[in-house]
Protein backbone atom coordinates (compact mmCIF):
# COMPACT_ATOMS: atom_id res chain seq x y z
CA UNK A 1 0.00 0.00 0.00
CA UNK A 2 2.36 2.39 1.07
CA UNK A 3 5.01 1.68 -1.40
CA UNK A 4 2.40 1.76 -3.97
CA UNK A 5 1.28 5.43 -2.60
CA UNK A 6 5.17 6.36 -3.04
CA UNK A 7 5.27 4.96 -6.96
CA UNK A 8 2.08 6.57 -7.96
CA UNK A 9 2.91 10.02 -8.24
CA UNK A 10 6.47 9.77 -9.59
CA UNK A 11 5.60 7.42 -12.21
CA UNK A 12 2.55 9.74 -13.13
CA UNK A 13 5.19 12.62 -13.61
CA UNK A 14 7.10 10.21 -16.29
CA UNK A 15 3.82 9.45 -17.76
CA UNK A 16 2.88 13.03 -18.32
CA UNK A 17 6.28 13.56 -20.14
CA UNK A 18 6.00 9.78 -21.85
CA UNK A 19 2.47 11.25 -23.31
CA UNK A 20 3.40 14.26 -24.08
CA UNK A 21 6.31 12.99 -26.07
CA UNK A 22 4.33 9.96 -27.47
CA UNK A 23 1.89 12.72 -29.01
CA UNK A 24 4.58 15.06 -30.56
CA UNK A 25 5.49 11.90 -32.16
CA UNK A 26 2.09 10.34 -32.94
CA UNK A 27 1.25 14.02 -34.73
CA UNK A 28 4.32 13.99 -36.62
CA UNK A 29 4.21 10.75 -38.43
CA UNK A 30 0.33 11.72 -39.03
CA UNK A 31 1.58 14.63 -40.68
CA UNK A 32 4.28 13.23 -42.65
CA UNK A 33 1.10 12.02 -44.75
CA UNK A 34 -1.07 14.60 -44.37
CA UNK A 35 0.65 17.68 -45.16
CA UNK A 36 1.23 16.54 -48.59
CA UNK A 37 -2.45 15.72 -49.61
CA UNK A 38 -3.03 19.13 -47.86
CA UNK A 39 -1.22 21.19 -49.70
CA UNK A 40 -2.24 18.98 -52.91
CA UNK A 41 -6.03 19.39 -52.01
CA UNK A 42 -5.54 23.52 -52.31
CA UNK A 43 -3.29 23.48 -54.88
CA UNK A 44 -5.66 21.69 -56.62
CA UNK A 45 -8.71 23.79 -55.24
CA UNK A 46 -6.31 27.19 -56.08
CA UNK A 47 -6.17 26.03 -59.72
CA UNK A 48 -9.38 25.22 -60.17
CA UNK A 49 -10.52 28.93 -58.85
CA UNK A 50 -8.03 30.66 -61.06
CA UNK A 51 -9.58 28.75 -64.30
CA UNK A 52 -12.90 29.48 -63.00
CA UNK A 53 -13.00 32.93 -61.67
CA UNK A 54 -11.03 34.17 -64.68
CA UNK A 55 -12.19 31.92 -67.09
CA UNK A 56 -9.49 31.21 -68.86
CA UNK A 57 -10.76 29.22 -72.11
CA UNK A 58 -10.32 25.00 -71.59
CA UNK A 59 -7.72 25.01 -74.52
CA UNK A 60 -5.32 27.29 -72.56
CA UNK A 61 -5.15 26.18 -68.90
CA UNK A 62 -8.21 23.54 -68.61
CA UNK A 63 -9.42 23.06 -64.84
CA UNK A 64 -8.70 20.02 -62.68
CA UNK A 65 -12.40 18.54 -63.05
CA UNK A 66 -11.93 18.71 -66.89
CA UNK A 67 -8.65 17.15 -66.73
CA UNK A 68 -10.45 14.47 -64.43
CA UNK A 69 -13.23 14.25 -67.05
CA UNK A 70 -10.48 13.89 -70.22
CA UNK A 71 -8.37 10.38 -68.18
CA UNK A 72 -11.80 9.18 -67.74
CA UNK A 73 -12.87 9.91 -71.28
CA UNK A 74 -9.25 8.47 -72.71
CA UNK A 75 -8.82 5.91 -70.20
CA UNK A 76 -8.68 3.03 -72.37
CA UNK A 77 -5.99 5.07 -74.97
CA UNK A 78 -4.30 6.33 -72.07
CA UNK A 79 -4.67 3.11 -70.56
CA UNK A 80 -2.64 1.03 -73.16
CA UNK A 81 0.08 3.68 -73.50
CA UNK A 82 1.04 3.96 -70.20
CA UNK A 83 1.12 -0.09 -70.18
CA UNK A 84 3.88 0.76 -73.32
CA UNK A 85 5.64 3.10 -70.97
CA UNK A 86 5.45 0.91 -67.92
CA UNK A 87 6.83 -2.05 -69.65
CA UNK A 88 9.93 0.25 -71.66
CA UNK A 89 10.69 1.94 -68.00
CA UNK A 90 10.78 -1.66 -66.55
CA UNK A 91 13.04 -3.92 -68.69
CA UNK A 92 14.80 -0.98 -69.03
CA UNK A 93 15.40 -0.79 -65.36
CA UNK A 94 16.27 -4.57 -65.14
CA UNK A 95 18.79 -4.25 -67.67
CA UNK A 96 20.41 -1.04 -65.90
CA UNK A 97 20.39 -3.23 -62.78
CA UNK A 98 21.80 -6.06 -64.56
CA UNK A 99 24.63 -4.48 -66.91
CA UNK A 100 25.24 -1.85 -64.05
CA UNK A 101 25.79 -4.69 -61.18
CA UNK A 102 27.20 -7.49 -64.07
CA UNK A 103 30.08 -3.99 -64.97
CA UNK A 104 30.56 -2.99 -61.24
CA UNK A 105 31.41 -6.37 -60.34
CA UNK A 106 33.92 -6.84 -63.51
CA UNK A 107 35.30 -3.94 -62.63
CA UNK A 108 35.71 -4.90 -59.16
CA UNK A 109 37.25 -8.26 -60.30
CA UNK A 110 39.69 -7.02 -62.81
CA UNK A 111 41.78 -3.36 -62.39
CA UNK A 112 42.31 -3.36 -66.17
CA UNK A 113 38.69 -3.86 -67.10
CA UNK A 114 38.09 -1.33 -64.94
CA UNK A 115 40.50 1.00 -66.47
CA UNK A 116 39.49 0.00 -70.29
CA UNK A 117 35.45 1.03 -69.87
CA UNK A 118 34.59 3.06 -66.87
CA UNK A 119 35.33 6.29 -68.91
CA UNK A 120 33.52 5.24 -71.52
CA UNK A 121 30.87 4.53 -68.88
CA UNK A 122 31.08 7.76 -68.24
CA UNK A 123 30.97 9.27 -71.80
CA UNK A 124 27.24 7.19 -72.47
CA UNK A 125 26.32 9.49 -69.10
CA UNK A 126 27.22 13.00 -69.95
CA UNK A 127 26.07 12.48 -73.63
CA UNK A 128 22.74 14.16 -73.98
CA UNK A 129 19.97 11.20 -75.06
CA UNK A 130 18.48 13.48 -76.98
CA UNK A 131 21.44 14.08 -79.12
CA UNK A 132 22.15 10.22 -79.61
CA UNK A 133 18.36 8.97 -79.37
CA UNK A 134 18.01 9.82 -83.91
CA UNK A 135 21.01 7.94 -84.29
CA UNK A 136 19.93 4.97 -82.29
CA UNK A 137 16.72 4.56 -83.74
CA UNK A 138 18.24 4.63 -87.21
CA UNK A 139 20.53 1.42 -86.29
CA UNK A 140 18.23 -0.68 -84.34
CA UNK A 141 16.39 -3.77 -85.95
CA UNK A 142 13.48 -5.95 -85.30
CA UNK A 143 14.81 -9.16 -83.32
CA UNK A 144 12.99 -11.92 -83.54
CA UNK A 145 13.32 -13.75 -80.93
CA UNK A 146 11.37 -16.93 -82.53
CA UNK A 147 8.26 -16.49 -80.07
CA UNK A 148 8.06 -13.12 -80.80
CA UNK A 149 9.49 -9.96 -82.35
CA UNK A 150 10.76 -7.38 -80.61
CA UNK A 151 10.22 -4.15 -82.17
CA UNK A 152 13.07 -1.93 -83.56
CA UNK A 153 11.43 0.85 -82.31
CA UNK A 154 10.74 -0.81 -78.80
CA UNK A 155 14.39 -2.02 -78.81
CA UNK A 156 15.81 2.18 -79.23
CA UNK A 157 13.37 3.18 -76.62
CA UNK A 158 14.94 0.26 -74.47
CA UNK A 159 18.61 1.33 -75.22
CA UNK A 160 17.95 4.89 -74.76
CA UNK A 161 16.18 4.60 -71.23
CA UNK A 162 18.79 2.12 -70.01
CA UNK A 163 21.63 4.70 -71.41
CA UNK A 164 19.91 7.46 -69.10
CA UNK A 165 19.40 4.84 -65.77
CA UNK A 166 22.14 2.49 -65.77
CA UNK A 167 25.13 4.76 -64.85
CA UNK A 168 23.95 5.71 -60.97
CA UNK A 169 23.61 1.49 -60.67
CA UNK A 170 27.37 1.04 -61.81
CA UNK A 171 29.15 3.59 -60.16
CA UNK A 172 27.23 3.19 -56.50
CA UNK A 173 27.86 -0.30 -56.90
CA UNK A 174 31.17 0.14 -57.61
CA UNK A 175 31.96 2.34 -54.52
CA UNK A 176 29.79 0.10 -52.65
CA UNK A 177 31.91 -2.97 -53.90
CA UNK A 178 35.19 -1.60 -52.59
CA UNK A 179 33.85 -0.27 -49.22
CA UNK A 180 34.18 -2.85 -47.53
CA UNK A 181 35.37 -2.54 -43.91
CA UNK A 182 39.18 -2.62 -44.64
CA UNK A 183 39.84 -5.16 -40.46
CA UNK A 184 37.04 -7.23 -42.19
CA UNK A 185 38.81 -8.13 -45.42
CA UNK A 186 42.17 -8.67 -42.77
CA UNK A 187 39.91 -11.08 -41.58
CA UNK A 188 38.56 -12.82 -44.71
CA UNK A 189 42.21 -13.19 -45.66
CA UNK A 190 43.11 -14.94 -42.35
CA UNK A 191 40.29 -17.33 -43.15
CA UNK A 192 41.60 -18.25 -46.54
CA UNK A 193 38.07 -16.76 -48.12
CA UNK A 194 37.99 -17.06 -51.93
CA UNK A 195 37.68 -14.10 -54.54
CA UNK A 196 34.12 -15.51 -54.93
CA UNK A 197 33.41 -15.99 -50.81
CA UNK A 198 34.82 -12.52 -50.62
CA UNK A 199 32.41 -11.12 -52.84
CA UNK A 200 29.37 -12.85 -51.72
CA UNK A 201 30.08 -12.71 -48.23
CA UNK A 202 31.67 -9.43 -47.71
CA UNK A 203 31.44 -7.03 -50.95
CA UNK A 204 27.85 -7.62 -51.78
CA UNK A 205 26.41 -7.58 -47.72
CA UNK A 206 28.78 -4.07 -47.94
CA UNK A 207 27.37 -2.84 -51.51
CA UNK A 208 24.20 -3.74 -51.21
CA UNK A 209 23.28 0.31 -49.71
CA UNK A 210 24.70 1.87 -51.88
CA UNK A 211 23.32 -0.24 -54.71
CA UNK A 212 19.92 0.58 -53.08
CA UNK A 213 20.71 4.29 -53.54
CA UNK A 214 21.51 3.98 -56.83
CA UNK A 215 18.44 1.98 -57.64
CA UNK A 216 16.25 4.83 -56.31
CA UNK A 217 17.87 7.29 -58.72
CA UNK A 218 18.07 4.54 -61.56
CA UNK A 219 14.50 3.74 -61.31
CA UNK A 220 13.00 7.59 -61.58
CA UNK A 221 15.57 7.94 -64.58
CA UNK A 222 14.21 4.68 -66.47
CA UNK A 223 10.94 6.79 -66.56
CA UNK A 224 12.66 9.99 -67.86
CA UNK A 225 14.64 7.98 -70.32
CA UNK A 226 11.80 6.38 -71.48
CA UNK A 227 9.59 9.22 -71.80
CA UNK A 228 12.19 11.40 -73.47
CA UNK A 229 13.31 8.83 -75.95
CA UNK A 230 10.02 8.60 -77.31
CA UNK A 231 9.75 12.23 -77.89
CA UNK A 232 12.74 11.90 -80.11
CA UNK A 233 11.62 8.70 -81.70
CA UNK A 234 7.91 10.73 -81.93
CA UNK A 235 6.10 7.63 -84.45
CA UNK A 236 3.06 6.73 -83.74
CA UNK A 237 0.07 4.32 -84.19
CA UNK A 238 -0.78 1.28 -82.01
CA UNK A 239 1.73 0.89 -79.07
CA UNK A 240 3.19 4.05 -78.55
CA UNK A 241 3.32 5.63 -74.97
CA UNK A 242 1.82 8.28 -72.86
CA UNK A 243 5.04 10.47 -74.56
CA UNK A 244 3.26 10.21 -77.86
CA UNK A 245 -0.12 11.02 -76.27
CA UNK A 246 1.03 14.21 -75.05
CA UNK A 247 2.53 14.86 -78.57
CA UNK A 248 -0.36 14.54 -79.98
CA UNK A 249 -3.17 16.14 -78.04
CA UNK A 250 -0.82 19.12 -78.52
CA UNK A 251 -0.97 18.67 -82.39
CA UNK A 252 -4.78 18.79 -81.47
CA UNK A 253 -4.89 21.35 -78.65
CA UNK A 254 -6.25 19.08 -76.21
CA UNK A 255 -4.95 20.35 -73.60
CA UNK A 256 -6.84 18.87 -70.87
CA UNK A 257 -5.81 15.22 -72.31
CA UNK A 258 -2.09 16.67 -71.96
CA UNK A 259 -2.69 16.50 -68.54
CA UNK A 260 -4.20 13.23 -67.65
CA UNK A 261 -0.86 11.87 -69.73
CA UNK A 262 1.01 13.90 -67.82
CA UNK A 263 -0.29 13.08 -64.32
CA UNK A 264 -0.30 9.30 -65.24
CA UNK A 265 3.41 9.84 -65.87
CA UNK A 266 3.78 11.62 -62.46
CA UNK A 267 1.85 9.13 -60.43
CA UNK A 268 4.24 6.28 -62.37
CA UNK A 269 7.18 8.02 -61.01
CA UNK A 270 5.98 8.07 -57.27
CA UNK A 271 5.36 4.59 -57.89
CA UNK A 272 8.44 3.80 -58.38
CA UNK A 273 10.17 5.64 -56.01
CA UNK A 274 7.71 4.43 -53.70
CA UNK A 275 8.68 0.69 -54.12
CA UNK A 276 12.42 1.33 -54.28
CA UNK A 277 12.37 2.98 -50.86
CA UNK A 278 10.37 0.03 -49.23
CA UNK A 279 12.66 -2.34 -51.08
CA UNK A 280 15.65 -0.09 -49.81
CA UNK A 281 13.73 -0.50 -46.15
CA UNK A 282 12.93 -3.89 -46.12
CA UNK A 283 16.83 -5.17 -47.08
CA UNK A 284 18.25 -2.62 -44.55
CA UNK A 285 16.03 -2.24 -41.81
CA UNK A 286 18.11 -4.64 -39.60
CA UNK A 287 21.03 -3.14 -39.46
CA UNK A 288 21.82 -0.69 -41.70
CA UNK A 289 21.91 3.10 -39.70
CA UNK A 290 20.22 4.77 -42.42
CA UNK A 291 17.12 2.49 -41.69
CA UNK A 292 17.23 1.73 -37.83
CA UNK A 293 15.10 4.47 -36.18
CA UNK A 294 16.63 5.11 -32.94
CA UNK A 295 14.83 5.42 -29.32
CA UNK A 296 15.34 9.25 -28.06
CA UNK B 1 65.25 -13.92 1.03
CA UNK B 2 63.31 -17.54 1.17
CA UNK B 3 60.64 -15.83 -0.87
CA UNK B 4 63.27 -14.93 -3.26
CA UNK B 5 64.55 -18.32 -3.49
CA UNK B 6 60.89 -19.87 -3.74
CA UNK B 7 60.22 -17.21 -6.90
CA UNK B 8 63.48 -18.68 -7.67
CA UNK B 9 62.98 -22.68 -7.99
CA UNK B 10 59.08 -21.68 -9.01
CA UNK B 11 60.72 -19.97 -12.15
CA UNK B 12 62.90 -22.79 -12.86
CA UNK B 13 60.05 -25.36 -12.68
CA UNK B 14 57.50 -23.33 -14.85
CA UNK B 15 60.70 -22.54 -17.52
CA UNK B 16 61.06 -26.11 -17.63
CA UNK B 17 57.50 -26.91 -18.51
CA UNK B 18 57.31 -24.25 -21.15
CA UNK B 19 60.65 -25.71 -22.66
CA UNK B 20 59.23 -29.10 -22.72
CA UNK B 21 56.10 -27.84 -24.79
CA UNK B 22 56.41 -28.62 -28.51
CA UNK B 23 57.35 -25.64 -31.12
CA UNK B 24 54.16 -25.05 -32.99
CA UNK B 25 55.62 -21.60 -34.85
CA UNK B 26 58.97 -19.89 -34.91
CA UNK B 27 59.62 -16.29 -36.01
CA UNK B 28 63.14 -16.32 -37.70
CA UNK B 29 65.14 -13.20 -37.33
CA UNK B 30 62.64 -11.52 -39.49
CA UNK B 31 62.64 -7.82 -40.76
CA UNK B 32 59.52 -5.77 -41.41
CA UNK B 33 60.63 -2.04 -43.82
CA UNK B 34 58.04 -0.07 -44.90
CA UNK B 35 58.44 1.77 -47.60
CA UNK B 36 62.38 2.77 -48.40
CA UNK B 37 63.42 3.38 -44.93
CA UNK B 38 60.75 3.00 -42.29
CA UNK B 39 62.14 -0.18 -40.04
CA UNK B 40 59.09 -1.25 -38.35
CA UNK B 41 60.75 -4.78 -36.88
CA UNK B 42 64.60 -5.76 -36.66
CA UNK B 43 65.56 -9.16 -36.45
CA UNK B 44 62.86 -10.72 -34.43
CA UNK B 45 62.84 -14.20 -33.35
CA UNK B 46 60.32 -15.58 -31.32
CA UNK B 47 59.68 -19.52 -30.65
CA UNK B 48 55.76 -20.01 -29.62
CA UNK B 49 55.07 -23.29 -28.48
CA UNK B 50 52.29 -25.22 -27.66
CA UNK B 51 49.93 -24.11 -25.07
CA UNK B 52 51.68 -20.47 -24.45
CA UNK B 53 50.21 -17.26 -23.99
CA UNK B 54 52.63 -14.69 -25.06
CA UNK B 55 52.36 -11.00 -24.33
CA UNK B 56 53.81 -8.61 -26.80
CA UNK B 57 54.00 -5.87 -24.49
CA UNK B 58 55.88 -2.47 -25.94
CA UNK B 59 54.86 1.19 -26.29
CA UNK B 60 53.44 2.38 -29.92
CA UNK B 61 55.30 1.96 -32.89
CA UNK B 62 56.95 -0.89 -31.40
CA UNK B 63 56.18 -3.18 -34.03
CA UNK B 64 53.80 -5.34 -31.74
CA UNK B 65 51.14 -5.39 -34.39
CA UNK B 66 53.36 -5.99 -37.20
CA UNK B 67 54.75 -8.52 -35.97
CA UNK B 68 51.26 -9.70 -35.31
CA UNK B 69 50.05 -9.08 -39.22
CA UNK B 70 53.30 -11.05 -39.96
CA UNK B 71 52.10 -14.09 -38.55
CA UNK B 72 48.68 -13.66 -39.24
CA UNK B 73 49.67 -14.01 -43.09
CA UNK B 74 48.64 -10.57 -43.62
CA UNK B 75 51.89 -9.10 -44.89
CA UNK B 76 55.31 -10.82 -45.39
CA UNK B 77 58.69 -9.86 -44.09
CA UNK B 78 61.24 -7.86 -46.10
CA UNK B 79 63.98 -10.47 -44.16
CA UNK B 80 63.87 -14.07 -42.26
CA UNK B 81 60.58 -16.22 -42.12
CA UNK B 82 57.86 -17.60 -40.26
CA UNK B 83 57.86 -20.96 -39.72
CA UNK B 84 55.05 -22.93 -39.03
CA UNK B 85 56.00 -26.76 -37.09
CA UNK B 86 52.45 -27.69 -37.44
CA UNK B 87 50.00 -27.98 -40.60
CA UNK B 88 48.49 -24.38 -41.24
CA UNK B 89 45.07 -25.92 -42.16
CA UNK B 90 42.02 -23.50 -42.21
CA UNK B 91 40.79 -22.88 -38.92
CA UNK B 92 44.13 -23.42 -37.44
CA UNK B 93 44.67 -19.61 -36.96
CA UNK B 94 42.29 -17.07 -35.79
CA UNK B 95 42.58 -12.89 -35.14
CA UNK B 96 40.74 -10.69 -32.47
CA UNK B 97 41.06 -7.16 -34.11
CA UNK B 98 41.13 -3.86 -31.65
CA UNK B 99 37.30 -3.31 -33.18
CA UNK B 100 34.81 -6.19 -32.74
CA UNK B 101 35.19 -6.50 -36.65
CA UNK B 102 32.02 -8.10 -37.29
CA UNK B 103 29.03 -7.87 -39.82
CA UNK B 104 27.08 -5.83 -39.44
CA UNK B 105 24.30 -7.44 -41.84
CA UNK B 106 25.08 -10.77 -39.93
CA UNK B 107 23.47 -12.12 -36.21
CA UNK B 108 25.75 -13.19 -33.47
CA UNK B 109 25.19 -16.62 -34.93
CA UNK B 110 25.76 -16.06 -38.16
CA UNK B 111 29.12 -13.92 -37.70
CA UNK B 112 30.41 -16.51 -35.65
CA UNK B 113 29.49 -19.22 -38.37
CA UNK B 114 32.10 -17.26 -40.89
CA UNK B 115 35.11 -18.83 -40.27
CA UNK B 116 33.13 -22.60 -40.85
CA UNK B 117 31.26 -20.60 -43.50
CA UNK B 118 34.24 -19.74 -45.62
CA UNK B 119 35.62 -23.36 -45.00
CA UNK B 120 32.97 -24.78 -46.78
CA UNK B 121 31.04 -26.26 -44.00
CA UNK B 122 27.21 -26.74 -43.71
CA UNK B 123 25.58 -24.70 -41.02
CA UNK B 124 23.89 -27.45 -39.34
CA UNK B 125 27.27 -29.38 -39.29
CA UNK B 126 28.71 -26.91 -36.92
CA UNK B 127 25.47 -25.58 -35.29
CA UNK B 128 27.11 -27.62 -32.16
CA UNK B 129 30.00 -26.26 -31.92
CA UNK B 130 28.39 -22.24 -32.98
CA UNK B 131 25.66 -22.81 -29.65
CA UNK B 132 29.01 -24.41 -27.33
CA UNK B 133 30.93 -21.34 -27.99
CA UNK B 134 28.54 -18.62 -27.69
CA UNK B 135 27.89 -20.65 -24.27
CA UNK B 136 31.38 -20.11 -23.44
CA UNK B 137 31.51 -16.20 -24.04
CA UNK B 138 28.10 -16.46 -22.03
CA UNK B 139 26.25 -14.50 -25.11
CA UNK B 140 23.83 -17.95 -24.91
CA UNK B 141 20.54 -16.15 -25.50
CA UNK B 142 22.16 -13.64 -28.03
CA UNK B 143 22.37 -16.03 -31.19
CA UNK B 144 19.69 -13.83 -33.39
CA UNK B 145 20.90 -10.81 -31.98
CA UNK B 146 22.56 -7.74 -34.36
CA UNK B 147 25.71 -6.23 -33.89
CA UNK B 148 24.17 -2.93 -33.34
CA UNK B 149 22.26 -4.12 -30.41
CA UNK B 150 24.56 -5.43 -28.22
CA UNK B 151 27.46 -3.06 -26.54
CA UNK B 152 31.22 -3.02 -26.70
CA UNK B 153 32.18 -5.01 -24.44
CA UNK B 154 29.66 -8.25 -25.65
CA UNK B 155 30.56 -7.01 -29.49
CA UNK B 156 33.87 -8.50 -28.56
CA UNK B 157 32.98 -11.58 -26.73
CA UNK B 158 31.32 -12.22 -30.10
CA UNK B 159 34.50 -11.61 -31.85
CA UNK B 160 36.69 -13.78 -29.76
CA UNK B 161 33.56 -16.64 -30.15
CA UNK B 162 34.03 -16.36 -34.07
CA UNK B 163 38.24 -16.81 -32.87
CA UNK B 164 37.69 -19.59 -30.99
CA UNK B 165 34.89 -21.65 -32.57
CA UNK B 166 37.64 -23.66 -34.76
CA UNK B 167 38.99 -24.10 -32.08
CA UNK B 168 42.18 -22.77 -33.39
CA UNK B 169 46.15 -23.99 -32.70
CA UNK B 170 46.68 -20.64 -32.74
CA UNK B 171 44.72 -17.18 -31.76
CA UNK B 172 46.61 -13.84 -32.34
CA UNK B 173 44.56 -10.93 -30.27
CA UNK B 174 45.81 -7.59 -31.06
CA UNK B 175 45.06 -5.15 -28.20
CA UNK B 176 41.50 -6.54 -28.26
CA UNK B 177 40.15 -4.95 -24.86
CA UNK B 178 42.27 -1.55 -25.80
CA UNK B 179 39.00 0.66 -26.62
CA UNK B 180 36.83 -0.72 -23.30
CA UNK B 181 36.31 0.86 -19.89
CA UNK B 182 38.23 -0.88 -16.98
CA UNK B 183 35.71 -2.44 -15.43
CA UNK B 184 34.65 -4.06 -18.37
CA UNK B 185 37.88 -4.66 -19.36
CA UNK B 186 39.12 -6.36 -15.73
CA UNK B 187 35.68 -8.70 -16.45
CA UNK B 188 36.70 -10.05 -20.34
CA UNK B 189 40.43 -10.44 -18.89
CA UNK B 190 39.06 -13.26 -16.34
CA UNK B 191 36.88 -14.95 -19.12
CA UNK B 192 39.48 -15.05 -21.28
CA UNK B 193 41.45 -17.05 -18.92
CA UNK B 194 38.58 -19.28 -18.17
CA UNK B 195 37.72 -19.86 -21.95
CA UNK B 196 41.43 -20.42 -22.48
CA UNK B 197 41.85 -23.07 -20.32
CA UNK B 198 38.30 -24.72 -21.77
CA UNK B 199 39.84 -24.78 -25.41
CA UNK B 200 43.45 -25.14 -24.57
CA UNK B 201 44.90 -23.02 -27.58
CA UNK B 202 48.21 -20.98 -28.02
CA UNK B 203 47.84 -17.08 -27.95
CA UNK B 204 49.92 -14.25 -29.09
CA UNK B 205 48.64 -11.26 -27.57
CA UNK B 206 49.52 -7.45 -27.99
CA UNK B 207 49.20 -4.56 -25.43
CA UNK B 208 50.61 -1.96 -24.12
CA UNK B 209 49.51 -2.16 -20.89
CA UNK B 210 51.48 -3.85 -18.28
CA UNK B 211 48.19 -5.19 -15.69
CA UNK B 212 47.01 -6.98 -18.33
CA UNK B 213 50.43 -8.88 -20.44
CA UNK B 214 51.21 -9.25 -16.36
CA UNK B 215 47.52 -10.70 -15.37
CA UNK B 216 46.83 -12.59 -18.36
CA UNK B 217 50.28 -14.07 -20.07
CA UNK B 218 52.95 -16.74 -19.03
CA UNK B 219 55.54 -15.15 -21.51
CA UNK B 220 56.32 -11.20 -22.05
CA UNK B 221 58.18 -10.12 -25.02
CA UNK B 222 58.73 -6.73 -24.07
CA UNK B 223 59.17 -4.50 -27.28
CA UNK B 224 61.24 -0.98 -28.06
CA UNK B 225 60.81 1.07 -30.49
CA UNK B 226 62.48 2.74 -33.49
CA UNK B 227 63.51 0.29 -34.74
CA UNK B 228 60.64 -2.19 -33.57
CA UNK B 229 62.64 -4.99 -32.01
CA UNK B 230 62.33 -7.28 -28.76
CA UNK B 231 64.31 -5.93 -25.96
CA UNK B 232 63.81 -8.92 -23.10
CA UNK B 233 61.35 -11.61 -22.35
CA UNK B 234 60.13 -12.21 -19.14
CA UNK B 235 58.76 -15.10 -17.78
CA UNK B 236 55.48 -14.71 -15.48
CA UNK B 237 55.38 -18.00 -12.93
CA UNK B 238 51.67 -17.98 -11.36
CA UNK B 239 50.16 -21.02 -12.37
CA UNK B 240 46.82 -21.55 -14.32
CA UNK B 241 43.75 -20.99 -13.53
CA UNK B 242 44.28 -17.62 -12.28
CA UNK B 243 41.49 -16.23 -10.27
CA UNK B 244 40.94 -12.29 -9.57
CA UNK B 245 43.19 -12.69 -6.79
CA UNK B 246 46.20 -12.99 -8.45
CA UNK B 247 45.51 -9.45 -9.11
CA UNK B 248 45.92 -8.22 -5.70
CA UNK B 249 48.20 -10.98 -5.11
CA UNK B 250 52.38 -9.32 -4.17
CA UNK B 251 53.40 -11.97 -6.83
CA UNK B 252 51.64 -9.78 -9.09
CA UNK B 253 53.16 -6.47 -7.85
CA UNK B 254 56.35 -8.44 -8.13
CA UNK B 255 55.64 -9.23 -11.81
CA UNK B 256 53.97 -5.85 -12.61
CA UNK B 257 57.55 -4.02 -10.86
CA UNK B 258 59.88 -6.39 -13.02
CA UNK B 259 57.71 -6.12 -16.54
CA UNK B 260 57.54 -2.13 -16.07
CA UNK B 261 61.22 -2.51 -15.57
CA UNK B 262 61.83 -3.79 -18.91
CA UNK B 263 58.98 -1.70 -20.62
CA UNK B 264 61.11 1.17 -18.49
CA UNK B 265 64.51 0.22 -20.40
CA UNK B 266 62.64 -0.16 -23.82
CA UNK B 267 61.51 3.31 -23.41
CA UNK B 268 64.79 4.44 -22.70
CA UNK B 269 66.42 2.75 -25.82
CA UNK B 270 63.98 3.95 -28.13
CA UNK B 271 64.47 7.59 -27.07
Amino acid sequence: MSDAALQTPASEVADAEERQRLRAKRVQSIGTWLLPVVVAVLAIYGWYMLVTVNEIPHYILPGPDRVLQALIEDWSSLWQSWKVTATITTLALALAVSVGVGLAVLFNLSKWVEMSFFPYAVVLQVTPIVAVAPLIFIYVVDIDLGFVTIEDRTIGLLICAWIVAFFPILSNTTLGLSSADHNLRDLFNVYGATRWQRLRYLQAPSALPYFLGGLKISGGLSLIGAVVAEFVAGTGGIGSGLAFRILEASYRLNIPRMFAALFLIVITGIAIFAATSLLSHLLLRKWHESAIKREV
Amino acid sequence: MTADVKLASAAEAAEASRASRPTILSIEGVDKVFGRDVVALKNMSLDVRQGDFISLLGPSGCGKSTALRLVAGLSHPTKGRIRWHVPNEPGALSVVLQEPTLMPWATVADNVFLPFRLQGKSRASVQDAIDETLKLVGLQDFHGAYPRELSGGMKMRVSIARAMVTRPKLILMDEPFAALDEITRFKLNNDLLAMQAKIQSTVIFVTHSVFESVFLSDRIVVMAARPGRVIEEIGVNEPYPRQEEFRTSAEYAAQCRLASEALGRAMEDAA
